[in-house]
């Protein structure tokens, strides 16, 4: 058997995605029969360099773990200071907060399905879906002035009100993106060539999912019922709660199925939170240095459950952070999956999980072996 | 004067060239150490709205076929290497873009212990886009100028070896410094 064995190398620079990982496939023939998966050439050592800044100046760099996250990553932090120094934020702020942070599933949604479209060789929809992206960036800018590190959050509250022409900017905005994502929700489940590509591909069983500790969609299309935002509900997720989206097929077309849906209950949610706003404050005061202890917080990013640990001496900075992101949780199952399957469907598989790097680099071997 | 029948050849031939590479300027991106945000900017600069392709630039897939190459993002110990063998890969004239905050100074990284620091101490960059990340018109605005600078130059890069010494010489200045 030894003779047969064939790697074929990819990454970290490679045409598929647009950040760096390297991969290696044993092939026989066409058919994957072991992968190997390198990370961490994004590695940066934030966790440590929080402990470097202050509790304020930290926002701003976790915001920055992830470009796509940005703002749930900052929103699980502020929750766990928060939370540290017994502070609750206004109800306004956090149904702000959680407006955000549909506003933002909405954008990656979008954007996976851009990019996953374009690994399987459909780049009309990658164009359609990333120009219909716009809009919700542009709602976005609108409220914050960034397109992408809205920088919304502050320890204790929030930094934007909204007002009327905002709202009016955002319910037109969902009004034409509800319209749009019926029109992919319809290609997604119905397309011929691109069922090809998605169907029974991928299959991941709710034993397996469970085996692998998937987490988000990727779970939630295997039929495993995992939502933070449902199960654990923060911010202001009790009042304006959402519906968990649920697929049993567990394949790659669940997984389009699943986040595909999953917008329409954003754009749901956010007309409801925008009909019924609560009045007042934006935030509430925070002492200067934080009591000594720990906390976490656990909240739903768009690719599944983020966690925070957040340890305090009592000083001007933390002691400890220590960020568990779900990317990582889910690039378990990828080198598992891709096993027995045509090469040219690996990166479709890995695409599968939505992998963000940039929030991935706190490993750096993964082996199947 | 002495004219050389075969001289009047050569420079029209690298005017040629020039029109050629100013008209379509093929590009890859790296992201050597980003947060993805300068990186999802950068694909939406080519997607309809702001349609970077429009002045020609075509992303590719290979150092190899590169005329441009776009940076992301503080460099990583674990990516350095990766940069300069990419850089090595891609044939002369070749140009770097340095995208957003990160690559041009290291950003809000600055002090990780994993990060060398900006692309600039690495391989030698032609255009910084300032932005945290930069609005995708300035990343067409950056690519713009590039190629508006090429047409000054005759298309003409200094050699690699000179160059790669003068970014060798600015890190060891910045060690030095450390
Ligand atoms: S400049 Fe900003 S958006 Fe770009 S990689 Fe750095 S932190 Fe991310």
């Amino acid at each position: 058997m030894e003779a047969n064995k064939f790697i074929v190398p990819i990454g970290p620079q490679h045409p598929a995605l647009k950040e760096p990982g390297h991969f290696e496939f044993t092939v026989d023939g066409e058919v994957v029969t072991n992968a190997t998966i390198r990370l961490g050439y994004v590695h940066r050592g934030v966790e440590r360099g929080t402990e470097d800044r202050t509790w304020v100046q930290n926002l701003y760099l976790i915001e920055r773990i992830c470009g796509i996250c940005s703002h749930i990553h900052a929103t699980a932090y502020a929750l766990g200071v928060e939370k540290l120094a017994g502070v609750t934020a206004p109800p306004r702020a956090q149904a702000i907060r959680e407006l955000f942070c549909e506003l933002e599933r909405i954008h990656s949604h979008l954007l996976w399905v851009g990019v996953a479209a374009h690994e399987a060789g459909f780049d009309a929809l990658f164009m359609y879906s990333w120009r219909d992206r716009e809009t919700v960036m542009d709602l976005l800018e609108g409220l914050s002035g960034n397109r992408v590190h809205y920088s919304c959050n502050l320890l204790g509250g929030v930094k934007f009100d909204i007002d009327e022409a905002q709202r009016d900017a955002i319910l037109r905005g969902l009004d034409f993106l509800e319209q749009r994502t019926h029109h992919y929700l319809d290609v997604v489940t119905n397309d011929a060539a691109f069922l090809r590509r998605t169907r029974g591909v991928g299959m991941m069983t709710r034993e397996q999912a469970i085996e692998y500790g998937a987490v988000g969609p990727v779970a939630r299309a295997s039929g495993v019922a995992r939502d933070v935002r449902v199960d654990a509900p923060y911010l202001a997720y009790d009042q304006f709660p959402v519906n968990t989206i649920i697929d049993t097929a567990g394949d790659l077309e669940a997984r389009f199925a699943v986040r595909v849906r999953e917008l329409f209950e954003s754009y749901r949610v956010i007309r409801e939170i925008l009909d019924k706003l609560p009045p007042g404050e934006l935030a509430a005061k925070m002492p200067r240095k934080m009591p000594p202890g720990e906390a976490i917080s656990r909240v739903e990013a768009p690719r599944g459950e983020l966690f925070y640990f957040i340890k305090s001496n009592g000083g001007d900075k933390p002691e400890r952070v220590k960020v568990r992101t779900p990317s990582i949780c889910n690039f378990g199952s990828v080198g598992r999956l891709t096993i027995g399957h045509q090469l040219a469907d690996a990166p479709m598989i890995l695409a599968g999980i939505d992998p963000c790097f940039s929030c991935n680099d706190r490993v750096v071997v993964v082996s199947t072996k | 004067m002495n004219i050389n029948p075969e001289h009047i050849w050569d420079g029209a031939l690298e005017k040629l060239k020039t029109w050629a590479r100013i008209n379509s300027p093929w590009a890859i991106h790296y992201n050597s150490g980003s947060c993805n945000g300068c990186d999802i900017e950068i694909l939406a600069t080519l997607t309809p709205r702001y349609d970077l392709e429009r002045v020609g630039v075509k992303l590719q897939g290979s150092p190899r076929h590169a005329d441009i190459l776009i940076c992301t993002g503080p460099v990583t110990l674990q990516s350095r290497e990766r940069l300069k063998r990419i850089y090595e890969q891609m044939p002369e004239p070749k140009f770097v873009v340095a995208v957003g905050s990160c690559a041009i100074s290291g950003g809000a990284f600055q002090g990780c212990y994993n990060i060398v620091g900006h692309v600039d101490a690495v391989i030698p960059v032609d255009v910084y886009i300032p932005g945290c990340p930069p609005r995708p018109e300035a990343i067409i605005d950056g690519v713009v100028k590039l190629l508006e600078s090429l047409k000054k130059t005759d298309g003409r890069a200094q050699s690699t070896d000179d160059r790669l010494q003068n970014t060798d010489n600015r890190s060891q200045t910045a060690d030095a410094g450390q």
